[in-house]
């Protein structure tokens, strides 16, 4: 497969900003804006440079991924004013990170602006109100500097205000651009004009839905071309109220989003978010902006007279606490032993000032409290969650005294310099490095590990998802980390490791490696990763385990004879599996080809699915998908085993499971109620001919979905399995696919780690997994009984469904039936890729967001779930063939099914 | 030029010449040598102008040329480091910028055709090489004035464009902004190259960039991360985009390694013989180098590649040696 590079939109400042297709509405900054910002407009003039930029700042830190500045006032040198700004601004890291967005209606503005910002920029805006000659002549310009430009909705007549004229000079302007400039059309931004709305003048009631719909249909006829506005002028004359506007702006925002738009200028901050509007209030804005139920505007009038009556609100919560009358290391103790935050702060405080010195509080009490935490799971008389819970804890508790210790540091330090000076010993907690590997998303379990290794004192650098090999190991080197453990969940994660073990070997980075997440495995680290890389290579089943390989790797007198052991084990099981791979028989592939499932097609009638091609569901109902969750595997990713809902009532861990359950189902209550989360899924049928035993056609394209077939020599009479047997040869059939995803996770899991909230994070992440299983399950059940509709009286309780016991399969790429993780490209294809799924895949293929379900749907009765198995070379070779793939490509993503 | 030079990147790795500064100190010129006849009463010394040479010494560079040409350069640079107005007023001689580029673009033409003459299946190409400036438009030298600018980038466009005009006239085959730690000086090279063919309704020649990391993190100087850079200049529509100077191969790698991932055109690397020692001298050994940088063809991350400050005739001699065996990059395909 050749490298792609996408046509996006790729902006810059000192770090870049790519638009794709997933990315969520952009928020330019608007308050750097001397029209549109009293307090900014000041400060220029009267030449506050300094504070002006903290208006930048403020802009940046509450969200803003672009700045757009704007120094068109009359009282304004507008030229100087610009380039004083921007040159100041050039010196501030910390907004220059982001694009700028030059904004004037004087070119010269805009070219002074251009001459002073090493990013690719936008410039805002160029149109056709001077004709066309000139408009070609500024957008040369802009080329030459490499800018993008926003092209007004404006030609020599005015300024657009339908849907048709907006429509009409946008396609204009973008047949100019891109035909006699030069111009990629993905780098052409349109600003259709947002209009005041609710202006009492009725031809201004459509205004909005001008916007949306002109917007829909730009996006339509120019797909690739973005689509921004400033979004505060529809709210125009509600100015004063803010509450109102905000409201106004979101519902807009809700609906233009929607049908397109890509970017606004925006006061990033103060947006609120859709579903915490009060119904009330949401429902009349609707009605304004869609213009419905506006006759006489009628529509604007209500939204008027509920403007005055809103109103604030409150609550009040009540709780035991006996345990305070304690001293403050109990009171520390018993906080971190059960998982309270409450007090954490001032008894912190307390403590501080009670010892000597701030770093004694954490040696002494909190450390305490964290070894009795520490025995207790170690017992197992605690587990995870709750060890999650005093993590936090502990958390808040640090985070209280860092300052006093860094105080600390520093006036060491200076004593020092003044030669009154008593060495003490500065050396840290050992450090271990952690990351989910380049191309994955998963995290919820090195999340876990994380959480866990901190409890026991160790410094966790936790390097995120999707990170490179050389980052990892840029970070390692740059900390001076002890230990380096990775974590990943889908197949191609493990070539991943195994490169990051050469690089290691190849930079001389002698530090242990540890291995986990849910595709890894004893035996793929032995064979595959642990020869390539000397210094200790340890899979980690699970986070308990993790406590006690740390402290063996960190503790000099143990370290050599654990990792003799680990040495030794791994090399008899690499010499097994050395053994295993000859004893194993394999079926030269034509052989197995012969051998396909015995399917009786002669009275054979295909049902016909209700619809061909796809249906989108954007914003499926939480609740209705809540019900078919499956809780078992939420249970497992907090390592608490057993059969649900049995273990609820387990003698050992059946109390602590119930408390996280109710913890769980109340945050699902949240994420429901509060729409925290939305649901999106894709479902489509087509009609296909099976062309050769493992290759099934797309009717009418060109697209041939190739299928791995079983080559471990059966038992007389036992099938060679692929799952293109399960389609009917010679004659029409059909197959399905799906995806489902649940989107939204990012800014709650953002918000929980502000609050050190490691506990509830996971138990969101834990549950947004579930909820795109359940979806997967619903849409399913769906399919059989209605889209599809070939099983319309199947009457299965949740638990029937989590056995299986439905009819029809739905195998998804990547896993045992398929394990090609390449073929998802056609199924996202054919589901009409990341614009109606929703869902972003990465190089490995890993889908993102993380909480994510593909699949194909097969509908024929004796369809069932099977694992290739191993494959041998002669296979790959005709795979590889059938795919247009090279047989080195093909092998690399065959790798974990290859006796290689 | 009667070679596509982008068909022959398609076929192998191209290889860039050395330092021409580390060269010309082995002649161990004097003030004398520098002013030549013509100099020979020039109000201010003149030692250490380079690119001075090309008029006084036109022997001594194209010797070097022919070094590296001999030693198997693909595309040799020429000796116009410093040729702009604004570089060349710390020697007083602003006058004879447009001068000294025709001077040093012949000297390379004379070197690069007879080569070609003598190796027909290994056509030779001039790089006009395009330097960073002494002054930046993205940075303040006044501490205490953040917002001030020693040079503004209309002036910066016009000095740029005289150097274009010189290097054109000399008969450069590609044109290369190189060593850039501000991007917006190159940015202002790219505009005025965009400018000068535009202007004068002449076909636009190749145009390769090549900017500095300029230490471990993985920065300009001027603050972009290498993304943010290639972003800031792609829109020149490069044939290539790569990186020189400031690292050795092995500080460099990872950089590289990112750039061929996120590169829409070629890529193109040519790093210092490592790091300066403690006497600011390099002495990394050529099979040294050329071992590094094996590894980087081996790995398909590179189209062209040589060597910077304090490499040698040597060096690019084992460097071409070892890139030889691999394949080049191949070109990602853009979708639309």
């Amino acid at each position: 497969m050749k490298q792609q590079i996408n046509p996006y939109l790729r902006l810059s400042g000192l770090e870049p900003l790519v638009i794709r297709p997933e990315t969520n509405f952009v928020n330019v900054g608007e308050r750097t804006n001397v029209t549109g910002s009293k307090k900014f407009a000041r400060l220029i003039r009267e030449g506050l440079y300094e504070e002006a930029l903290s208006v930048a700042r403020q802009q940046v830190e509450s969200g803003a991924q672009i700045l757009d500045i704007n120094m068109d006032d009359a009282l304004l040198e507008g030229v100087s004013a610009m380039t004083t700004f921007l040159n100041l601004l050039q010196a501030e890291p910390d907004i220059a990170k982001i694009p700028i967005m030059i904004d004037s209606s004087k070119f010269e503005i805009i070219e002074a602006g251009l001459k002073c910002v090493q990013g690719k920029c936008i410039v805002n805006s160029i149109s056709m109100k001077e004709g066309e000659a000139k408009f070609i002549e500024q957008a040369i310009i802009c080329k030459n500097f490499g800018a993008s430009v926003i092209v007004m909705a404006f030609d020599e007549v005015g300024q657009a205000d339908t849907k048709q004229r907006k429509v009409e000079i946008c396609h204009r302007a973008y047949k100019i651009l891109t035909e006699q400039v030069g111009f990629d059309p993905e780098e052409i931004i349109f600003d259709p004009n947002v209009f005041a709305i609710a202006t009492g003048i009725e031809e201004h009631n459509n205004y909005a839905v001008d916007f949306i719909e002109g917007t829909r249909e730009i996006k339509k006829l120019m797909p690739l071309t973005k689509v921004s506005g400033g979004v505060s002028n529809v709210s125009f004359s509600f100015r004063g109220n803010d509450h109102v506007r905000e409201a106004i702006h979101s519902v807009f925002l809700f609906h233009a989003v929607k049908a397109g738009m890509d970017m606004g200028i925006v006061n990033a901050g103060q947006l609120v978010i859709f579903d915490d509007i009060e119904p009330t209030l949401k429902e009349l804005c609707e009605n304004v902006i869609l213009n419905k139920n506006n006759d006489d505007n009628s529509a604007t009038e209500k939204l008027i007279v509920f403007a005055d009556t809103v109103k604030a609100k409150g609550k009040v919560i009540v709780k035991d606490e006996s345990w305070r009358k304690e001293s403050v290391e109990k009171r520390m103790e018993h906080a971190l032993v059960h998982g309270i935050t409450n007090y954490i702060d001032s008894d912190t405080e307390e403590a501080r000032v009670k010892y000597p010195k701030p770093l004694d509080v954490i040696e002494g009490p909190l450390m305490d409290g964290m070894n009795i935490v520490g025995d207790l799971f170690g017992a197992g008389k605690m587990f995870l969650p709750q060890v999650v819970k005093s993590a936090r804890v502990m958390k808040k508790a640090v985070a209280v005294l860092t300052p006093f210790i860094e105080q600390e540091k520093e006036d060491r330090r200076n004593n020092k310099a003044a030669g009154d000076f008593n060495q003490a010993d500065e050396k840290g907690p050992a450090k271990i490095l952690l990351a989910t590997v380049k191309g994955d998303v998963h995290d919820i379990g090195k999340n876990i590990v994380g959480v866990v290794l901190g409890c026991n004192g160790y410094e966790i650098i936790d390097l995120g998802v999707m990170v490179s090999a050389d980052k990892i190991l840029t970070e390692a080197q740059k900390h001076n980390v002890d230990i380096i453990g990775l974590s990943g969940l889908i197949t191609p994660s493990l070539d991943e490791m195994v490169h990051i073990a050469k690089e290691m070997t190849r930079l001389k980075i002698n530090k242990p490696l540890l291995i986990g997440g849910a595709t890894t495995s004893r035996m793929h680290t032995a064979v595959k990763i642990a020869p390539e890389f000397e210094h200790g290579v340890v899979h980690v089943l699970d986070a308990s385990r993790s406590v006690t390989v740390a402290g063996n790797l960190l503790n000099q007198d143990l370290k050599t004879g654990f990792l003799g052991d680990i040495k030794s084990e791994y090399e008899k099981l690499k010499l097994d599996f050395g053994n295993k791979k000859t004893a194993k028989k394999l079926l030269p592939f034509n052989q197995a080809q012969k051998n396909t499932a015995t399917i009786n097609w002669e009275n054979f009638v295909p049902v016909q699915p209700t619809f061909t091609g796809n249906k989108v569901f954007d914003s499926y109902d939480l609740g209705e998908i809540a019900a078919y969750i499956d809780w078992q595997p939420f249970f497992i990713a907090w390592e608490m085993h057993g059969k649900f809902p049995a273990l609820l009532k387990d003698e050992i861990i059946g109390k602590e499971a119930t408390k996280l359950y109710h913890d769980a189902q109340a945050l699902l209550k949240q994420i429901i109620q509060e729409k925290w989360l939305s649901a999106k899924g894709t479902v489509g049928f087509w009609e296909v001919e099976k062309t050769a035993p493992d290759s099934v056609n797309i009717t009418g394209t060109n697209m041939r979905l190739e299928f791995l077939r079983q080559q471990i020599k059966k038992a007389e009479g036992q099938p060679n399995l692929s799952l293109a047997d399960f389609i009917q040869p010679d004659k029409k059939d059909f197959i399905g696919a799906f995806s489902v995803t649940i989107q939204g996770i990012e800014t709650h899991i953002k918000r929980f780690e502000d609050n050190l909230d490691d506990y509830n994070k996971i138990i969101l992440q834990a549950l947004a997994d579930r909820l795109a299983e359940a979806f997967a399950e619903l849409m399913h059940k769906k399919t059989r009984t209605d889209f599809w509709g070939y099983e319309q009286n199947e009457n299965l309780t949740n638990e029937d469904l989590i056995q299986e016991k439905y009819s029809g399969i739905r195998p998804a790429p990547g896993y045992p039936a398929c394990p090609d993780h390449t073929e998802k490209y056609k199924l996202f294809e054919l589901l009409g890729g990341e614009e109606n799924t929703g869902i972003h895949l990465t190089e490995s293929l890993a889908m993102y967001p993380a909480s994510s379900v593909c699949g194909w749907y097969l509908a024929h009765p004796e369809s069932k779930y099977f694992g290739v198995g191993k494959i041998e070379h002669d296979q790959v070779i005709d795979y590889a063939n059938r795919k247009g793939m090279t047989v080195e490509e093909t092998t690399k993503w065959l790798m974990p099914i290859l006796d290689a | 030029m009667n070679y596509n030079i982008k068909d022959l990147l398609k076929e192998r790795i191209l290889i860039i010449d050395g330092a021409m500064g580390t060269m010309i100190q082995r002649h161990k010129l004097e003030e004398s040598d520098y002013r030549g006849e013509r100099f020979a009463n020039w109000h201010k010394d003149v030692k250490g102008n380079n690119d001075l040479l090309s008029i006084t010494q036109p022997d001594i560079i194209i010797g070097i040329h022919k070094q590296y040409l001999d030693a198997g350069a693909d595309i040799i640079e020429t000796n116009t480091f410093s040729s702009t107005t604004i570089a060349q007023a710390d020697y007083d001689m602003q006058e004879f910028a447009y001068e000294l580029n025709v001077a040093s673009a012949k000297c390379a033409r004379i070197a690069a055709d007879e080569y070609t003459a003598k190796t027909i299946d290994k056509p030779r190409f001039v790089a006009g090489a395009i330097g960073p400036l002494n002054k930046t438009l993205s940075l303040s030298p006044d501490v205490n004035n953040p917002g001030y600018r020693a040079v503004t980038f209309d002036e910066v466009v016009i000095a740029y464009e005289e150097q274009i005009r010189g290097l054109v006239d000399g008969g450069a085959d590609i044109l290369l902004v190189e060593t850039i730690f501000d991007t917006l000086n190159a940015k202002a090279a790219i505009y005025a190259i965009k400018d000068f063919f535009r202007k004068n309704n002449l076909p636009e020649l190749p145009i390769m960039i090549s900017g500095t990391i300029t230490d471990a993190s993985g920065r300009t100087l001027s603050g972009q991360t290498l993304e943010a850079f290639y972003i800031s200049v792609v829109h020149a529509n490069p044939l290539s985009i790569g990186l020189n100077c400031a690292l050795g191969a092995s500080e460099m790698r990872p950089h590289i390694e990112e750039l061929s991932s996120i590169a829409k055109c070629f890529t193109s690397a040519y790093p210092n013989a490592g790091l300066p020692n403690a006497f600011g001298e390099y002495d990394e050994q050529p099979h040294e180098t050329a071992h590094i940088i094996e590894e980087w063809a081996k790995q398909g991350f590179v189209n062209i590649v040589g060597g910077c400050c304090g490499t040698t005739p040597d060096h690019i001699r084992h460097i071409a040696e070892e890139v030889s065996k691999f394949k080049p990059r191949e070109l990602p395909v853009v979708l639309d």
